[in-house]
């Protein structure tokens, strides 16, 4: 480290009630900014948690579709139109469906059912116990084992349980990437017997999931579906439109950026009075070292490389502590929907750099406007 | 003819423009030679510090020129006068201006630091003017663990911790009691003056004059007499 900047360093660290006071600060408005997008950046995640799973390239669906969670039924012939369309690889039926469980003691658990094309399942989960195969034997289902897998009082293979006032069977337990939501288990079954499980309305396909020939085709493909009535979205196009929906029109994203905004400002304002404050103390100091010969450019990469340090000690410990409650929650609350992406780290480093500059902003004005002269008449 | 450590011409210096201008030097001429000490003194708002502040390169005179060693200072820009500052001339300020923060070595070490030589090479060199002002076993405390007379010390190891030519002491023995300003300002006679250093001091306490070897006397911003201090009566 440069001397200049060790001094730097050793007038920051060296003054402990004030650095600590800094590090608060900042780690406490990096901890409130990571929590709350983290919060949000779960929430989305499970929202398409469906999307995320079933994997599709290509999902077609009714225009007044917003969330995989709401579907809205086609007619057969959508199918048949789209498996006809000039680009198509492959595409199949998904059932998106409620059921409602009754288990042994009589109570009902409202469960999410997923009725998988009959000849390809494709959107298959992966099994952790029993066969994809069994999944045709009679009654037979596919559970997923995730947090809200107790909630079906953690069910073996061949379990048997009544769905709708039908007999199912329990043939193997998956493991997804993601879990759901709305805290409800999760079912898998062929498209078929979906459909001979749950009452159904005059149309039945939920989605219809397309793998076109290759990318190129993407668009050819939206322009044949659209010609129809109807949308076709890539898998991240779909996500995004979910995001969408939970941003601005359930006001969980208002809600979440206004406490995000909060945070931010709470950092500021202890960061910024404290090295304000501690500028402020050592004014005299530093116009005696530019009386001395310091430079006006040396005092003033002081200042920022303090900041920056403290900014980034603080971003450090934040994501940490964040990192560290975000996984003790998990812990205890499996179903704790929250989610450390790089992007959110990105923001909340952009923001913290933000509070060093405006911080340090402050202390070089006054570190440059002092002159040695005013050390000399005291 | 030996060349002047410090030559100030026809130095003015006022704050302020028209009805308000207020002078507080006034066509203020002298010279000072290596080898002396010059005190200026005068009574509080006499211009004293002012005169300090343009021979030193600190501020900037309105009208006359200042030349150290045949450099005349307000003719280079401002990054150079630091430089030059940084390089020739040792600063000691009325409150010290220690940093708490920082060992009594490393507040040495800073003009070194600010010079870019190596941080261990500084705080070595740092403790040989430790050692020279007495306070070898002090490098390692932080200052407001040391006592007033030795807070300055340590102000006087960092201003000639750079072996400048010129050294500049504000007030010295203000923060002091009487004894220990006069051991300060007689250990600066002893140990700091040599035949290739200029010291000016300015101070208002009479009881130190007996180390000057030349007086200025200030009053409303002119230079009102300059007269041989009682070290030349020795």
């Amino acid at each position: 480290m440069r001397g200049i900047l060790r001094i730097a360093y050793k007038l920051l660290v060296n003054d402990g009630s004030k650095f600590a006071a800094l590090l608060v600060g900042i780690t406490f408005a990096v901890f409130l900014m990571v929590q709350m997008t983290s919060l949000f950046a779960g929430v989305l995640n499970r929202a398409s948690a469906t999307v995320i799973n079933v994997g599709a390239s290509m999902w077609v669906m009714d225009p007044g579709v917003q969330t995989v969670a709401n579907s809205i039924p086609m007619p057969d012939y959508v199918l048949d139109a789209v498996r006809s369309a000039e680009g198509v690889k492959y595409a199949v039926p998904l059932y998106s469906g409620n059921g409602l469980v009754k288990l042994a003691d009589g109570t009902y658990q409202a469960v999410n059912i997923l009725g998988l094309d009959d000849s390809s399942l494709f959107g298959r989960p992966a099994l952790v116990q029993g066969s994809i195969q069994d999944i045709y034997a009679e009654n037979g289902f596919i559970v997923v084992q995730d947090s809200e897998f107790h909630k079906l009082e953690n069910p073996r293979i061949g379990t048997e349980f009544e769905i709708n006032n039908h007999r199912g069977v329990m043939v193997g337990i998956a493991q997804v990437a993601t879990s759901g939501l709305f805290g409800v288990p999760t079912l898998y079954t062929t498209y078929s017997r979906a459909l001979q499980y749950v009452p159904q309305t005059n149309f039945s396909i939920s989605y219809i999931l397309v793998e076109p020939k290759s990318a190129a085709e993407v668009a050819g493909i939206k322009r044949s579906v659209a010609a129809l009535g109807y949308v076709a979205l890539t898998k991240d196009e779909f996500m995004a439109q979910i995001s969408t929906f939970y941003k601005y029109q359930t006001g969980l994203g208002i809600n979440l950026f206004l406490m995000t905004v909060m945070s931010f400002v709470v950092g500021l304002s202890i960061s910024g009075q404290t090295f304000y404050t501690f500028v402020l103390e050592n004014l005299e100091k530093f116009g005696a070292l530019k009386a001395i010969g310091a430079k006006g450019h040396e005092l003033v990469r002081m200042i920022l490389f303090q900041a920056l340090f403290t900014a980034m000690t603080g971003y450090g410990i934040g994501v940490g502590i964040c990192s560290l409650m975000i996984a003790l929650a998990k812990l205890k609350v499996p179903d704790y929907a929250a989610m450390i992406t790089f992007t959110n780290l990105a923001l909340a480093f952009f923001m913290v750099l933000v509070i060093a500059g405006i911080s340090s902003y402050v202390g070089v004005r006054k570190v440059l406007r002092i002159e040695p002269f005013d050390i000399f008449r005291g | 003819m030996p060349q002047a450590a410090i030559k100030a011409t026809g130095l003015s210096k006022w704050f302020g423009e028209g009805a308000t201008r207020t002078f507080a030097v006034r066509e203020v001429g002298f010279e000072a030679s290596f080898g002396e000490i010059l005190y200026i003194v005068g009574p509080s708002g006499s211009g004293k510090t002012t005169l300090l502040s343009v021979i030193s390169g600190i501020l900037r005179p309105n009208a006359g020129s200042v030349s150290i060693e045949g450099t005349d200072i307000w003719a280079l820009s401002d990054n150079a006068i630091a430089e030059f500052r940084l390089k020739r001339i040792g600063f000691v300020f009325q409150d010290f201006h220690l940093f708490p923060r920082l060992t009594t070595a490393e507040n040495v070490a800073i003009p070194l630091i600010l010079k870019k030589r190596d941080w261990d090479e500084s705080i070595a060199e740092a403790k040989k003017y430790l050692d020279i002002v007495g306070l070898k076993n002090r490098a390692d405390l932080p200052p407001v663990k040391l006592s007033g007379g030795e807070q300055q010390r340590v102000a006087i190891a960092r201003a000639i911790v750079s072996q400048p030519d010129i050294l500049i002491m504000d007030e010295p023995t203000a923060s002091l009691d009487g004894d220990t300003g006069r051991n300060i300002v007689g250990f600066v006679r002893n140990q700091i003056l040599n035949d290739k250093r200029c010291i000016v001091i300015v101070t208002h306490d009479a009881r130190i004059t007996e180390f000057a070897d030349r007086i200025l006397m200030m009053e409303d911003g002119r230079l009102k007499s300059i007269e041989n201090g009682r070290s030349h009566e020795e």
